[in-house]
Parts: C-alpha cells; sequence; structure tokens
C-alpha cells in the first residue's frame, strides 16, 4: 500500500476562458507527463486517447508526479471539472472527488459569477482554497484591483494570493508547492468495505461505459462483482486504470486514488454521476453523501425538418441516451409539425448541446418549439400530475393549481448595467433576493426567477444589456403555486399546438398579441380569409385576420415563355407541397420556424 | 336581354380544332433596357444589327418546308429599332421560305419612341397588318418609374398615327400597379389609349422578375414591391373601363373589340405549332420544344447552328400544359374538342382540383366547358398549378 501523505487531489475551477485549460499545460510540463515532443497547446482538451484502441474518452482526471521542493515526489491527481454545464451538481460531483482546489480568476476580467458559484461549491464541500490570478502577462492584468477583490471574497489578505501566468509558466511551480503544502492528503479507511464516487462518466463505442472514480474507502479491483448503491445495478469491473495521461491499466485503486473503472454496462443510467460503487460482497452501509438523479428542467419538441426523417432521429436518440443519463425523450405528434419528440434537458446548455450534436454527429435538420419547463398540476381531487408539454394541460376547470419551477440566478455585472439588469430581471418577474458590491465598480446580484422566463432568450438578453460583461448562473430551487394559463393560438379555428404556450395570466394577452401578430405576418395569404386568434380555453384575447388572397396570376404567357412559366409554376407547387397543413391552411415550414423564435428583441 | 355582340365573334376556346401555324421573329434590340423587363433585349448593339438580320434571313432560309403559316409575330426587344426596310427584307425571306396565307396576321411591336407616320406608313407597305405599341401609361411620373423613353403625348400621337395609317389592327399595352400610381393616373391611362381608336388593349401587372434591376432594388429596399391587392383593385377598374368601351376580355390580359383577337397568340393557347427565329426564340411541333442561343452576339456568331436546346413533352405533360393555357382564355376549354385533341376530358381527368377550384368561385365547370369566372382570371396561378405535375 501506498504512503497516502504523498498523494494530492484537486481540481482547476475558473470562470470559463479564464485559462484553465493553458495552466494546466504547464502543470504537466512541470510534472513531465507528456513528452515535450508531444506537447500541445490545451493537451488535455486535444487529447484523442489511444485512438488505436477505438477510445476517444477525455480525461476527466489525471494522475501525476511531482518531485516537490521538500525531496520527496508526490502523486498529484489533477480532477477537471465538466466546462459545459447548466446547473452546478455535475461540478459538485467533481469537486467531492477532490480535497482541495486551485480558484483561478483571470487577472484582467476579475471575479464571474462562475467563479463565485464554483468557490461556493467549494466552500460547501469543505476543500482548501487557493485563490490565484492568472493572466498576469496580459497587458490589461489589474491584479491589484481584482486581487482586493478576490481577497475580500474569501476572506484572506491581497498579499497571501498567487499571481501566475498559464501562458509563460510565471509562478506555476510555486502555485505546485503551496498545492503540495495546502491542500491535505486523501482521509478515508484503506481497510472498511469499498466505497467510490462516480464523478463523471462517459460513454465510448468500443468500451461502453467509462466511469471516473474517487475511491473513498478499501478498493477497487478489476473483476470486483459491485453494486452500484443508488440505482442497484450490479455488474463487474471490467477494468480499473489510472489517466497518466493516457489510459493506463492498473490492478487495483485503493483509498484516496483518482482513476477510471469500467463497470460493464452498455447504458450510462446504469453508472450514474453520483452512484457510489461499492463491493457485492462485502458492501457498505452508507453510500457517499450527494447523490441526486438528474432530471430535466427543460422541455421542448424536436422534429425533423423533412418528416422523412423521422426513423432517423429516433436512432440518434437513441445513441445519444446512451451516453447522456440526463437526456430524456418520449414520442410525441405534433398537428403542425407532425411526428418528432418532446425531450427533457437539464437546462438551456445541454438542449443546445445536443442540438448540436444531433444536427452534427447525425447530420439532422431540426426545429425545436419553445422551450418550456415542467409544471406541477394539482387536480381538483388532489392528485398532482407533470406537464412538460403545454399541448398536454387540461381543462382550466378541473385545474387546482399549477406550480411552475422557480430558479436562484447569480448575476456579476460591471455596476454601470445594473439598471438594466434590474429591468430585465423585473420584467421576467424576479424577486430580488440580494445585492452585493464586489468592489466599487462590480455587483453580484441575486434573484428568484421563474425558470419559465429564464429559459427563452434571457442569457442573450443578459450579455447584450451588459455587453457581453455580465455573467450568469443559476439552479432550480423548487416549485411555487402561480397564476398561469394556457394560451392556445388558432388559424381558421384550428390550435395550432406548437405554439401553444404556458404562461402567467398577466401576459397571457401580450404573449397572444406577439403571436398573432407574427403569424399575421408569416403565414401567408390563402384564397379564403383565415382567421388568427389567442385563446385562454373558449375566451379569445386578440384576433387578426388574414385577407384572402387576390392575386395570383402570371400576367403574360406567351409562346418562348411557356416553358420557363411552366417551370415556375412547378417550383410554386413543390413549394407548396412541403408546407405544412393546419386544417384547410396551408403554411411554409419557414413561417413555423420563423414563428417559433421568440425573440424580444426591440 | 340583349345579345352581345360577342355572338357574332365567339371567344377563342381551347383547343384550337384545326390549329395553323405561327412563325415568331425576335428583335432583341432596344433604345433603353427597362430596369423590369427580363425579355431577351438589349441597348447599345447597334454593331449587331446588320449581322443579325443576316442570321436572321439564313435560320429562315435554312428551316423553309415550303409548309403554311397563318400568322407571323415580330416582337422583341423593339422590333423597330431596325428599319422598315430591314423588316421588309425579313418579311420576304419569310414568304419565299413558307406558304404564307392570304389573309395571314402580320403583326410587329413597336415603341412610341422609335416609329413615326412615315415609319408606319412603310411598314403598312411592307406587308403588316397588326401594330402593337408599347405605351405603358400615360402618366408622366409613371413612364419615369418604369424607365421609359417616351412621353404621354408621344404614345397617344403613335397610336392614333397607327390607326390613322390604316392597320387592320392597333394595340396599346399597357401596365398597372406601378408604385406611385394612383387609381386615377390608371383610369386616365386606360381611357386615353381606348380613345385613339385601338381595337385591342394589353393590360399587365407589373411584375418583379428575377435578375432584373427592379428585383436588386426591391430586394435592397429601394423601392416598395407591386401591391398585391392595389394590383387587384386595378384590374378589376380595367374590367370595368375597357368593358364600358367595347372591348372583351378573351385572356387574362388581353381585350379586343369581338374577332379582333390577336390571331398569332390565341395560337399560342389553343395549341398551335410555332416556329421561332432569332436570339432564344422558341418554337413548338409535335410536341418537340426547342430554343435558340439567347444572347444575340452568340446568335450571330454560331448562325447558322443557334439552337441551344429542347425538351420532349410526354403526352400527359402536353395535355397539363393545353389546359392550364387554355383556362387563360375567357372562352376557356372545350371540354369535347380537348378530348378529341388530348385523349382526355380534363372535367374527368382534372375533376378534384377543378370542383376545388369551383368552390372558391375561380371556376365554372358545365357539361360543354371549363373556364375561369371573373373572380377566377387574377387567380389563374391557383389553378393552373393544380393542374400541373
Amino acid at each position: 500500500m501506498k504512503d497516502r501523505s504523498l498523494v494530492r487531489a484537486f481540481s482547476l475551477i475558473a470562470h470559463v476562458d479564464h485559462g484553465k485549460s493553458t495552466l494546466a499545460d504547464r502543470i504537466l510540463q512541470i510534472c513531465h507527463a507528456v513528452p515535450d515532443r508531444e506537447m500541445r497547446e490545451q493537451y488535455l482538451d486535444r487529447m484523442d486517447i489511444e485512438r488505436e484502441r477505438g477510445i476517444t474518452i477525455k480525461a476527466q482526471a489525471i494522475r501525476l508526479r511531482y518531485p516537490a521542493a521538500d525531496g520527496k515526489t508526490y502523486e498529484l491527481n489533477l480532477i477537471d471539472t465538466p466546462g459545459h454545464v447548466d446547473f452546478s451538481y455535475e461540478v459538485s460531483r467533481s469537486l467531492a472527488a477532490c480535497d482541495g482546489v486551485i480558484l483561478l480568476v483571470d487577472a484582467a476580467q476579475g471575479v464571474e459569477a462562475q467563479t463565485l458559484a464554483n468557490l461556493y461549491l467549494a466552500i460547501e464541500a469543505g476543500l482548501e482554497v487557493i485563490p490565484v490570478l492568472n493572466k498576469i502577462d496580459l497587458p490589461a492584468a489589474d491584479p491589484d484591483r481584482v486581487g482586493a477583490e478576490l481577497a475580500s471574497l474569501i476572506g484572506v489578505s491581497a498579499e497571501g494570493i498567487l499571481r501566475v501566468s498559464g501562458k509563460t509558466g510565471d509562478g506555476v511551480r510555486e502555485l505546485i508547492e503551496e498545492v503540495v503544502r495546502r491542500v491535505p492528503p486523501p482521509k478515508g479507511d484503506p481497510y472498511a468495505p469499498p466505497r467510490a464516487l462516480i464523478f463523471d462518466s462517459a460513454y465510448d463505442n468500443y468500451r461502453g461505459v467509462v466511469t471516473f472514480v474517487r475511491v473513498a474507502d478499501g478498493e477497487l479491483t478489476a473483476r470486483q462483482k459491485v453494486r452500484m448503491m443508488a440505482t442497484g445495478a450490479v455488474t463487474e469491473l471490467e477494468e480499473v486504470g489510472v489517466f497518466a495521461p493516457t489510459m493506463i491499466k492498473v490492478d487495483r485503486l485503493e483509498a484516496g486514488d483518482v482513476g477510471y473503472a469500467i463497470p460493464g454496462v452498455k447504458n450510462v443510467r446504469e453508472a450514474k454521476v453520483g452512484d457510489t460503487i461499492t463491493d457485492f460482497a462485502n458492501p457498505a452501509t452508507e453510500p457517499l453523501a450527494g447523490y441526486r438523479d438528474p432530471k430535466p428542467m427543460v422541455w421542448a419538441g424536436l422534429y425533423p425538418t423533412d418528416g422523412d426523417q423521422y426513423a432517423d432521429l429516433r436512432d440518434a436518440l437513441d445513441k445519444l441516451r446512451l451516453n447522456d443519463a440526463a437526456f430524456v425523450y418520449e414520442p410525441e405528434t405534433s398537428m403542425a409539425l407532425g411526428f418528432g419528440f418532446r425531450c427533457g434537458f437539464l437546462g438551456l446548455l445541454h438542449m443546445e448541446i445536443v442540438r448540436e450534436r444531433l444536427e452534427r454527429e447525425f447530420d439532422l435538420d431540426l426545429l425545436i418549439t419553445v422551450p418550456s419547463v415542467a409544471y406541477e398540476v394539482v387536480k381538483m381531487g388532489g392528485e398532482v400530475i407533470s406537464v412538460h408539454n403545454p399541448a398536454e394541460m387540461p381543462d382550466p376547470g378541473s385545474i387546482l393549481e399549477i406550480r411552475e419551477p422557480l430558479a436562484a440566478a447569480m448575476i456579476i455585472t460591471p455596476s454601470e448595467f445594473l439598471g438594466t439588469l434590474m429591468e430585465l430581471c423585473q420584467e421576467r418577474r424576479g424577486e430580488m433576493v440580494e445585492m452585493h458590491y464586489l468592489s466599487e465598480n462590480r455587483v453580484e446580484i441575486r434573484y428568484h426567477l421563474p425558470l419559465a422566463e429564464m429559459i427563452v432568450d434571457f442569457f442573450d438578453q443578459l450579455k447584450s444589456r451588459t455587453r457581453g460583461y455580465g455573467s450568469l448562473d443559476y439552479e432550480p430551487i423548487g416549485y411555487r403555486a402561480e397564476n398561469l394559463v394556457k394560451v392556445e393560438i388558432l388559424l381558421h379555428g384550428e390550435p395550432v399546438d406548437a405554439f401553444s404556450a404556458i404562461v402567467h395570466r398577466d401576459r397571457a394577452q401580450s404573449y397572444g398579441r406577439k403571436m398573432v401578430d407574427k403569424l399575421r405576418e408569416l403565414v401567408p395569404r390563402q384564397m379564403f380569409d383565415v382567421a388568427v386568434q389567442a385563446a385562454i380555453g373558449s375566451r379569445i384575447i386578440a384576433r387578426e385576420t388574414i385577407r384572402a388572397r387576390r392575386k395570383d396570376v402570371l400576367a403574360k404567357c406567351y409562346g418562348g415563355d411557356i416553358t420557363r412559366k411552366r417551370k415556375l409554376l412547378e417550383k410554386q407547387k413543390a413549394g407548396k407541397r412541403r408546407m405544412k397543413q393546419v386544417g384547410s391552411v396551408e403554411i411554409p415550414q419557414e413561417a413555423f420556424m420563423a414563428a417559433l423564435r421568440l425573440d424580444d428583441k426591440k | 336581354m340583349s345579345a352581345p355582340a360577342v355572338a357574332l365573334a365567339p371567344l377563342p376556346t381551347a383547343p384550337a380544332r384545326s390549329p395553323g401555324r405561327g412563325v415568331y421573329v425576335h428583335i432583341p434590340f432596344c433604345l433603353v433596357h427597362c430596369p423590369y423587363c427580363d425579355f431577351n433585349a438589349h441597348a447599345g448593339m447597334e454593331d449587331v444589327k446588320a449581322p443579325y438580320v443576316a442570321a436572321l434571313i439564313a435560320e429562315i432560309e435554312a428551316a423553309a418546308d415550303g409548309g403554311p403559316v397563318d400568322t407571323i409575330a415580330f416582337g422583341g426587344g423593339t422590333p423597330t429599332e431596325l428599319a422598315p426596310a430591314e423588316l421588309g427584307r425579313i418579311l420576304a425571306a419569310l414568304r419565299s421560305s413558307f406558304a404564307v396565307a392570304g389573309g395571314a396576321e402580320i403583326g410587329l411591336e413597336a415603341n412610341p419612341e422609335s416609329i413615326d407616320r412615315a415609319g408606319l406608313d412603310a411598314l403598312l407597305h411592307a406587308g403588316f397588318t397588326r401594330v402593337s405599341l408599347g405605351v405603358q401609361s400615360l402618366t408622366p411620373a409613371v413612364l419615369r418609374w418604369l424607365g421609359r423613353a417616351h412621353s404621354p403625348s408621344r404614345a397617344l400621337g403613335a397610336l392614333r398615327d397607327a390607326v390613322a395609317a390604316g392597320f387592320e389592327h392597333v394595340n396599346g399595352d399597357l401596365m398597372f400597379g406601378t408604385p406611385g400610381e394612383s387609381p386615377a393616373d390608371w383610369r386616365a391611362s386606360l381611357e386615353g389609349v381606348l380613345e385613339t381608336g385601338v381595337d385591342h388593349v394589353s393590360t399587365y401587372a407589373l411584375t418583379v422578375e428575377e435578375k432584373t434591376p427592379l428585383a436588386t432594388w426591391v430586394a435592397r429596399g429601394r423601392v416598395a414591391a407591386p401591391d398585391d391587392d392595389e394590383q387587384a383593385d386595378r384590374y378589376q377598374a380595367a374590367a370595368e373601363v375597357i368593358r364600358s368601351a367595347g372591348l372583351v376580355r378573351y385572356e387574362v390580359s388581353n381585350w379586343a373589340r369581338p374577332g379582333c383577337w390577336s390571331r398569332h397568340n390565341v395560337g399560342y393557347w389553343t395549341g398551335a405549332g410555332y416556329l421561332g427565329f432569332g436570339a432564344g426564340a422558341h418554337s413548338l411541333a409535335a410536341g418537340r420544344r426547342w430554343w435558340n442561343v439567347r444572347s444575340p452576339r452568340s446568335y450571330v456568331a454560331r448562325s447558322p447552328a443557334v439552337e441551344e436546346d429542347s425538351e420532349l413533352l410526354a403526352p400527359e405533360e402536353r395535355a397539363a400544359e393545353a389546359a392550364m393555357l387554355g383556362l387563360r382564355l375567357a372562352g376557356g376549354i372545350d371540354r369535347a374538342a380537348f378530348a378529341a385533341v388530348w385523349g382526355v376530358d380534363p372535367g374527368q381527368r382534372w375533376a378534384e382540383e377543378l370542383s376545388a377550384a369551383a368552390g372558391l368561385r375561380l371556376v365554372s365547370v358545365t357539361p360543354e366547358r371549363v373556364a375561369l369566372t371573373e373572380e377566377g382570371f387574377f387567380l389563374w396561378g391557383h389553378v393552373a398549378r393544380s393542374l400541373l405535375g
């Protein structure tokens, strides 16, 4: 058994673009983890692991050997925190695998929302926090100001904050020494029944699910029969190993070790992030704390633009589900859009990532409906149901109350944009919880906002109102009953399901008006008058009429032109065939898409 | 009820029971190129004119089959950009290459600025029987907007000269729905043209054609696209004004004193064959349609091998095309005649489509006939599309 006093497990936490990857490169170099000729920029991000074995999983934890100034060689486990997450739960799992963190702040940008969110997570996890100013080589760097900001935030003296440059390598060795000095060695009992935290997982076509684990107690070995304590799944570990930085098989992972385990399951749902692996025959009684079942918070309909791609979309979703435990979907039929799927995502970012993957990796052309959230509906009889598709909202008469999900939002902004951001949050039915000046000209504000108000265009608005300087972090915090109604949009008397929305009663009128106006613009004139209406139940709250077409003619049609004119008519006809039919009204797909783009931009 | 004059000269219907053959001659030259025009027309090609006439005559002589020809039409461009003598030479080449019927309609298009009384006399003398003048509007601002080179008074003068010269038929071309044209402007243009004594008027909705300067202006927001509703209003006004002058509509855009239809154009809508000569000209015979190279310079350079490409229409396509063209005629489609020529009764072949259109009151279907209704003319495209493919 190794000397655990020489083991350190830590993570780099930072706001996006504050230089995490570059600093990691320098640490790798100092530890001679990669031969110089193989070193590239952002090495970890770009590493295609052992491509010849077909494995393409990005290392989430790297084992390094560091000969310290005290003459001893330490084993450093550098754990990566997932970058693109909607909510901090995933980050918190990675931090649970650490004993300390380096809190990296761009010396030019200063503290941002994710800096704070990550810091709070680290403090909550009881981790040693080493604050560091990065990018001190930049001309725009202002380490004194940002250092003061950071010092007051953490409650340390500004002089104690290390200053480094990931780019030039300045101060990086001192930083590693500080890690060795301040991050405590792993705790845990090597002789207790094994407990290992799954802090991340990935799916590989060749090896199936690969989990990243931190062993708290006992040990994990290859061929060990294990149980997932939360999901109850029983399996035999195919392989355990470490990334150093390439994948290296080992006989065992001991208490305190960070590495990977291949549990021999084909689906990430059987080895979920946050779950605890224990021995099947000699199980631990208590799982490691903090497991949460990932619950989709944002829902949207996904439809193939070309109806013929439905089967392709279904296959793609099946595949995606294998390596994304948080992604769920069910078939859905929309009168307006045809056959598709209602999909649940953790948040907006997750939705964006899934859409991008579907379009890029599977070459699909998709239409996404306006995202909505999952509502809790209390029916007259007291039964509570979850409604994540406005089209499935029960009849208003049978509803006792509707509860909507709330989010706690943290925004950091230069103080000059405070007014416009407060206005934005106000417009979105937000309630201010707290306001706090980080420094003279940077403010942290906290709001409770309905999640539904955040999922359409909120982040874009925040960015544009702060000229890109504002940053946001948010977390769902439960449900609250609200005066919500379902607004339906009707075309020629037929409801267009894709445009139905659940909105606050005070907003129903403006939502209805906006959609009705939009559709009047976008729906081409038909051969008859078409009423466009917004309705709550049977009550019409907005109405417009699209007047019947009065001109559809080719003025000239003579000999030399007939071929060309016929082709023009045929082209128009092909265009009509691609149109979607709502009752007797024909609508081009583009009109739907344009109407679904619900921007509030002025 | 008094029987209208129409009864004496029944409206043309499709298809013709014994279709004749027409000849089209394309003269691609213009004094200026109008920004809305997408025809094969070019300004500033003085140097091409002489070799072009030579190439035209060569093409005509190469196609000489001595067969009958019932109508001849010179279009453009502006045919009168060529001197009457040159037009006469081309006409002479046609007469010696084909059996041009006695009483054949021999027409040409002209622009008011490119013709005077002497020129008209010369054309009449050369054998032309019909002249069609591109008036477009009698409102100066509208003419300017359209980029036309003539004034209202010149246009009216040319129409009167043509009537006085003694052509059998004189047509005035008008365009409506130009942005900035008021209802009164349009009415005045119609009335002005009708007062000159013409027996034929064509009224065209200004259309933004692809790849024209106008299309670019509209796309860039420099000018407003013509408004559909305004154009529909103008079209309706035209129907009233022209009808009260004693002319009848016999095709979507064409009106004439009964019997004074453009026989050449009626040929296009009733299934006649045609030979086209000149740059970009199209020909049709026995279901094959072919056309010449479009650029006048290429046409000259490649003379006499000027055919660019062709298409062979399947019987089903020919029938659909015949139906769609026939429906442009106010007389509509004679179901029995159509069945005799194309082997299908349109009332049965397109029963579903026509019944839908009848439901929208765009067509009337009787046991004898299928025709657009008064409301249907300006929505012809809706019906035509339903018949295709």
